[in-house]
């Protein structure tokens, strides 16, 4: 089966500095691909780089195909029609990644009638308000009536990463990107919005690209993974493998360092 | 918060500056009720030189009367017609301009975003009053649309230049990129992320750029090119009461009084809207 997202001897630079080396892996349609690495490490400008989003002044090199399609020097209108029909993200901080002026409702409701307008469907006022309905419903959002009138700045951190995955989820992607969508949330939230996640993708069969430093939740979630450090890949492989007997040394550390840590939190509780 | 904090600190923002707020209600209230009235109704007719010559304010003329005889408080109510509709037109026409090509600006390439930046500021260099009075040359004639023309065309960059840097703001934001990532063409990004989102500080800039185009207006008017007689404007009772100011002190300083309140009344105003429609500053 042809990979969804492929790439291929990715290279990143700006005038001054080179980002990321030589990076290639690929994801099948429905897998669950992790990408980890410590900050800096050129993860989240691998994911804006696959949807054709890199800032003017990054110049990338090497092949990105996405659902069939050449990234690389795309024209912005080929891209446009890829975006939400092949690909959707979720970003890291929810409160920033919503507009604060727009009601939530009506801002899962814009890529809802982006996608039913895709669909040859006409985007009614019914339709749509239906379509957004059942979206809160599965991200498991209480109280719809009031999350639809409400501002991004007057719901939890927790309910918004769900507003913006609904918004994601609206698009009927075939890749879902999930740029550290836990790390700006509180442990507890943080395992709903994994459990979330899991069990979404899973449902509706949608490949997913997550992006974390946090090695726990990465093995929870996906099937294969990638260990980046400084722009280049480290180890690739079988999430249980890679995360339980890791070959390389920087792996190690990184596995060793979690369960010190996981360790340190048994002995306090 | 503490307990130790004034009172003051301890309430949301709009309502500890609600007394400025209908302060400019009603400066602004009366200004325009007055312009609106005098569609239909003045205490005289404007060429009405019936009264005596620099009368102090009475029952009959309630402004006192100009050196010609005409009634002073009929002026003020033309001249309030007068400044709102100069005021509303030149902040339409300037604040199409510049939202329109800052917006551009911000968008476009990095060579024509500098191009244009510095085209902002070169016209900014130039005074507004400046700008308005060589087109009202070009024109060849004083009158009120030229005025207003005029006006809008000097005010636009100075809301570009703005409008640029808040849409620049805006682009860096998450949520631009979250748009973006989901597949909003680009017209859906400025119509529902980018003017919605800049709109309450430009609002705050638009109200400024109205007192500046009801001051330059009197400021035109004063030397002859602004509204040509005889209708009245504030900026030409004032030029015309000038050689009277110490015998008929009411001729100068009405007009003024009601320059100023329109200009002050505009931007309580526009703070208050500020505060109304900012969702996340309402409550902090």
């Amino acid at each position: 089966m042809a990979a969804l997202l492929d790439v291929r001897n990715l290279s990143l630079a700006t005038a001054g500095a080179r980002l990321i080396h030589d990076l290639s892996f690929a994801i099948a349609p429905g897998e669950r691909f992790g990408l980890i690495g410590e900050s800096g490490s050129g993860k989240s400008l691998t994911a804006l780089a696959a949807t054709g989003l890199l800032p003017r002044a990054i110049a990338a090199e090497g092949r990105i195909t996405l659902a069939g399609t050449e990234v690389i020097g795309a024209p912005e209108r080929r891209l446009a029609g890829l975006r939400g029909a092949a690909v959707a993200t979720v970003f890291q901080e929810p409160l920033t990644a919503l507009n604060p002026l727009m009601p939530l409702g009506r801002q899962i409701a814009g890529p809802v009638r982006r996608r039913l307008r895709r669909e040859g469907r006409t985007p009614t006022r019914a339709a749509v308000a239906e379509e957004v309905r059942a979206l809160l419903d599965q991200v498991r959002l209480p109280e719809p009536e009031r999350l639809l009138d409400a501002y991004p700045h007057e719901v939890s951190g927790g309910q918004r990463q769900r507003v913006a995955i609904a918004m994601a989820l609206a698009c009927r992607p075939q890749l879902l990107i999930a740029d550290e969508p836990t790390t700006a949330l509180d442990v507890t939230t943080q395992a709903e919005i994994v459990a979330l996640i899991r069990a979404l993708v899973a449902e509706q069969n949608i490949a997913l690209l997550f992006i974390s430093h946090d090695l726990p939740v990465v093995g929870q979630l996906t099937e294969r993974v990638m260990v980046i450090r400084h722009g280049r890949a480290v180890e690739t492989g079988p999430a249980a493998e890679v995360l339980s007997r890791p070959r390389e040394a920087y792996t190690q550390d990184l596995v060793a360092a979690a369960r010190r840590f996981d360790k340190a939190l048994e002995g306090r509780g | 918060m503490t307990a130790q904090e004034p009172e003051a600190r301890r309430l949301p923002r709009a309502r500890r500056r609600a007394p400025a707020h209908w302060l400019g209600l009603v400066l602004v209230g009366v200004i325009v009720a007055a312009g609106l009235v005098s569609f239909v109704w003045t205490p005289y007719a404007l060429s009405d030189m019936a009264g005596g010559r620099l009368a102090p304010p009475s029952a009959a003329h309630w402004a006192g009367t100009d050196r010609l005889g005409r009634d002073v408080f009929t002026q003020l109510m033309i001249g309030a017609r007068i400044a709102l509709v100069v005021g509303c037109g030149a902040v339409a026409i300037g604040g199409a301009i510049g939202i329109a090509v800052g917006v551009l600006a911000a968008f476009a390439t990095r060579f024509a975003d500098d191009a244009l930046a510095a085209v902002f500021d070169i016209l900014i260099a130039f005074p507004t009053l400046l700008i308005a009075m060589l087109v009202v040359a070009a024109r060849e004639e004083a009158s009120l649309g030229t005025a207003i023309l005029a006006l809008g065309i000097g005010l636009s960059p100075i809301v570009g230049r703005v409008t640029r840097i808040l849409t620049k703001r805006v682009l860096s934001k998450d949520y631009i990129t979250a748009a973006r990532v989901s597949g909003t063409g680009w017209p859906a990004i400025v119509l529902w992320h980018i003017l919605p989102n800049i709109a309450p500080f430009l609002g705050v800039n638009l109200a400024l750029q109205f007192g500046l185009a009801v001051m330059a207006e009197a400021s035109l008017s004063y030397l002859g090119l602004g509204t040509p007689p005889p209708n009245a404007s504030w900026g030409r009772m004032l030029q015309e009461a000038q050689g009277t100011v110490y015998t008929a002190p009411w001729g100068a300083l009405l007009p003024g009084l009601a320059l100023f309140s329109l200009v002050i009344g505009v931007n309580l105003l526009a703070d208050a809207l500020r505060d109304r429609f900012d969702p996340a500053g309402r409550d902090s």
